[in-house]
């Protein structure tokens, strides 16, 4: 008797080599948006008035004698969101830092917590303000999510914030927070990708960034050419998959109007399979 | 004879109403068809739309003793909006003599599968435990327990929620992976949830050769997110309380059909019963948006006349 | 060194859950990777929980404004620490009736159970249906019609509003429900189409700019481009 042959096990996972094309095309246009900056291309941004208003707000609440709320939102630092708010409140503590303003950080994670006191620490080192942090204005409230808005609420309630900064990965509290603040009169400025939380942040907030403007505050406020360089080929990227969009849109179009079944027909199917659209 | 000028007009004191004075109204909008229902007990009839339709026809059509895997992902927060939406789906699989696999990845989701599966099949004698219904309890890990879940169910439930091994439920036995379910349904109110179980499980097995038939309850905030998957990754969506009170109706429309001298206890009709202050509370928004935009209306009137 | 490290452990984390979806051999690791920071964050909470008492502690010593709170969150933060820890009210398992221990700590009855259902659920729930009052208030002061962009937007909002409401099909209800010209009007169906074509297009792009932003941002985390998360610019 022969033995049975061993069946060899696969070494790309099957059914996701569209997924690393589109990957592969992503990351290119990124970082040749990286390359292209460094080597002195010109990126050209739009202003952000969100951004541009965040010296106006940290301006606003030290001539009011009031401190300056920084909320990075709700979830844990495996969310690129919090990276991303992280990220953020590093850029504006050292204005907050520079203006000798008072900056006041409740985090719903310890990590977070943690993170941030390392974002903030560093902010007022660069700004040659080091006497001038203070850890315990950066705390821990509580991993519940209405716990802790009902702690910041609160405090917002006490404390009077002149500024609201909401950046980050936020869920049903955004109304709360963003309603409190209007109601004690604090200018705020929020930033989130959570679509289903965005109409709350634009109406009851004085500017907001919307998805992807959020991801590019942090470039924008650095205005290192690495960091714009990422929003060229973000750009690109956009591009390419608005072409390939409208391409497949004609295409199914077409076949589907003129063509009938057949190897196109059969073609879009399978790519669509591929990209995980199902039968 | 004018008046003063300094005065503030009604359009001015309108414009600085107390908040309270709009909570205040809101809590009567809700709080008096509350208890007019409470009173009552009647109901708007409701028209189920094609993704709450889906849903219902995703449970309906599985033949009798399909195994069926439902992963209630909320808390006690938003199960004012997702409770009844539990409760129906499990009930509907009860009515269709399905197997029932209870999970969550909500820590505080625990104690609401207790609940939702004591009050559903705690009055059905043919459900026993283990048999044919079993709650393998909450599992941290968030996307990671969906990842392992699509290889080896007992990697991310080694137990059920009992400290019973999988493999001693008679009801678990040949399901390896979450792909050996029938049907996949997620009640969520944000992350982990629905969206998850697409991105991380529901996909996989679209290009794995064994698609997952999936069906996603959600708050509505959410529902504008999953929509762009149905109805290629999920095959229905039941949408905030209106779609909770649209699966409601076709299960009792269904359980009508079958015995028309049935009635339908209150506990199974929450999510029609909550129609009610949901349109009163509708009406007032649309009241308020108008309030606002006349008081808008009027001041930039009299600060162009001034 | 130290920031170097940690650069490198994020870079190789981040490379390595990317490459496990592609190559078969990887394909645990991911899920490590993700256990990995569970650990982390079930540590973590030992950080957290000392900060908050820290916290809450220098409040009431120093009796500020809200001090009476800090009070209430320590009570109710020992309380409950406590009552798990202790299993509070817990009957010993069936299986093991000699081990005082043995039962779940959220068994029906015990402490922890009373305070999940008679404290934290009814709590947590009224926080949620707060927001319908703050919605209320919020429509009233913002959802104003300064141009003709947001008067569209006031009218799609009030064929939804309407549309998800018995008002909205009772409104509709003389519109034949069987004519395919006529039948999209109704108000319930008007909001199924908003909801599923427009809606659905603005979602659909908003989350391909979203997932193209956090590649973007990820890329420059795992490449070291970007470390001001770790405190400081790059």
């Amino acid at each position: 008797m022969t033995p049975a042959a061993d069946v060899a096990t696969p070494f790309f996972v099957e059914g996701r080599g569209a997924i690393a094309i589109a990957l592969l095309v992503v990351s290119a246009a990124i970082i040749g948006g990286i390359l292209w900056a460094r080597a002195g291309g010109r990126v050209k941004v739009r202003r952000m008035a969100g951004l541009d208003a965040v010296d106006e707000a940290v301006g606003r609440a030290t001539e009011m004698g009031r401190p300056i709320l920084y909320v990075p939102g709700i979830m844990d630092m495996d969310n690129i969101m919090t990276v991303a708010g992280v990220t953020i409140l590093g850029r504006v503590a050292r204005t907050v830092a520079e203006y000798d303003a008072e900056l006041e950080v409740p985090t719903s994670r310890s990590i977070v917590m943690a993170s941030a006191r390392e974002a903030v620490q560093s902010a007022y080192l660069a700004a040659g303000r080091p006497d001038g942090y203070n850890p315990d204005r950066i705390y821990y409230v509580s991993d519940e999510q209405f716990a802790y808005v009902a702690a910041t609420s609160g405090m917002m309630a006490r404390r009077r914030p002149a500024a609201c900064f909401y950046f980050g990965c936020f869920y049903a509290e955004s109304l709360i927070l963003a309603e409190n603040g209007n109601a004690i009169g604090a200018i705020q400025i929020a930033g989130t990708a959570e679509t289903a939380q965005l109409p709350f942040f634009v109406a009851a907030c004085d500017y907001t960034l919307i998805g992807e403007e959020f991801f590019a505050a942090s470039a924008y406020l650095s205005g290192e050419p690495d960091q714009l360089g990422t929003l060229l080929g973000q750009d690109v990227a956009k591009a390419v998959a608005w072409i390939a969009i409208l391409g497949a849109s004609v295409a199914g179009t077409v076949v589907a109007a003129f063509l009938g079944a057949g190897p196109v027909a059969d073609g879009l199917a399978a790519l669509r399979q591929a990209m995980g659209g199902g039968g | 004879m004018s008046r003063d000028p300094r005065l503030p007009s009604l359009a001015d004191r309108l414009d600085r109403i107390d908040r309270r004075w709009i909570f205040l109204a809101m809590f009567l909008a809700v709080a008096v068809p509350i208890l007019w229902v409470g009173v009552t007990g009647r109901t708007f009839p409701e028209s189920p739309t094609p993704a709450v339709q889906g849903a219902f026809d995703a449970v309906e059509s599985l033949p009798p003793g399909s195994k069926v895997a439902i992963s209630m992902d909320f808390d006690p927060a938003s199960a004012g909006e997702l409770q009844p939406m539990a409760t129906a789906i499990v009930r509907h699989c009860a009515m269709r003599g399905h197997s029932i696999c209870a999970m969550t990845l909500w820590p505080a989701g625990g104690p609401i599968i207790d609940a939702t599966l004591k009050d559903v099949l705690g009055a059905r004698p043919e459900y026993r435990y283990g048999e044919n219904f079993v709650s393998l309890g909450f599992q941290a890990g968030n996307e990671g327990v969906m990842k392992q879940v699509n290889a080896d169910l007992s990697a991310a439930f080694p137990t059920d929620a009992r400290r019973t091994p999988l493999a001693d439920l008679p009801m678990m036995k040949g399901v390896r992976n979450i792909a050996d379910f029938d049907l996949l349904v997620s009640v969520s109110a944000g992350y982990p949830g629905a969206k998850e179980w697409v991105q991380f499980t529901v996909s996989a097995t679209l290009t794995s050769g064994k698609p997952l038939r999936f069906v996603a309850g959600s708050t509505g905030v959410q529902t504008p997110q999953l929509i762009p998957y149905y109805p290629t990754q999920m095959v229905g969506i039941l949408g905030a309380i209106k779609g909770a009170a649209e699966y409601e109706y076709l299960v009792n429309d269904a359980v009508r059909r079958a015995d028309p001298a049935a009635s339908i206890p209150a506990r199974f009709q929450e999510a029609q019963r909550r129609m009610a202050p949901q349109l009163f509370g509708h009406v007032l928004m649309i009241a308020l948006i108008l309030l606002g935009n006349a008081v808008f209306v009027a001041r930039r009137a009299r600060g162009a006349s001034a | 060194m130290s920031r170097s490290m940690a650069v490198l452990l994020a870079s190789l984390a981040g490379i390595t859950m990317v490459l496990s979806k592609f190559i078969a051999p990887l394909g645990d690791a991911e899920v490590k990777v993700a256990d990995w920071f569970n650990v982390l964050a079930a540590i973590a909470f030992v950080l957290g929980g000392a900060n908050l008492l820290k916290m809450n502690l220098l409040a009431i010593s120093a009796r500020g404004p809200g001090w009476g709170y800090s009070a209430v969150t320590l009570c109710a933060f020992l309380v409950t620490l406590g009552a798990g820890i202790l299993k509070v009210g817990v009957p010993p398992a069936a299986a093991f009736p000699a081990v005082p221990f043995s039962g779940e700590k959220d068994v029906n009855g015990s402490a922890l159970w009373w305070l999940y259902e008679y404290a934290m659920s009814p709590i947590t729930g009224t926080l949620f249906a707060m927001l319908a009052f703050y919605v209320a208030s919020a429509a009233f002061r913002a959802f104003r019609a300064k141009n003709a962009a947001a008067m569209f937007l006031l009218a799609t909002a009030f064929v939804v509003l309407l549309g998800r409401t018995y008002a909205g099909v009772l409104a509709t209800s003389w519109i034949p429900h069987d004519n395919p010209w006529v039948s999209w009007l109704r108000l319930e169906n008007l909001s199924a189409v908003i909801m599923s074509v427009f809606t659905n297009a603005g979602t659909r792009a908003m989350i391909i700019g979203i997932a193209i932003g956090v590649a973007a941002t990820s890329l420059k985390i795992m490449l070291g481009l970007d470390r001001s998360y770790l405190g400081g610019a790059r």
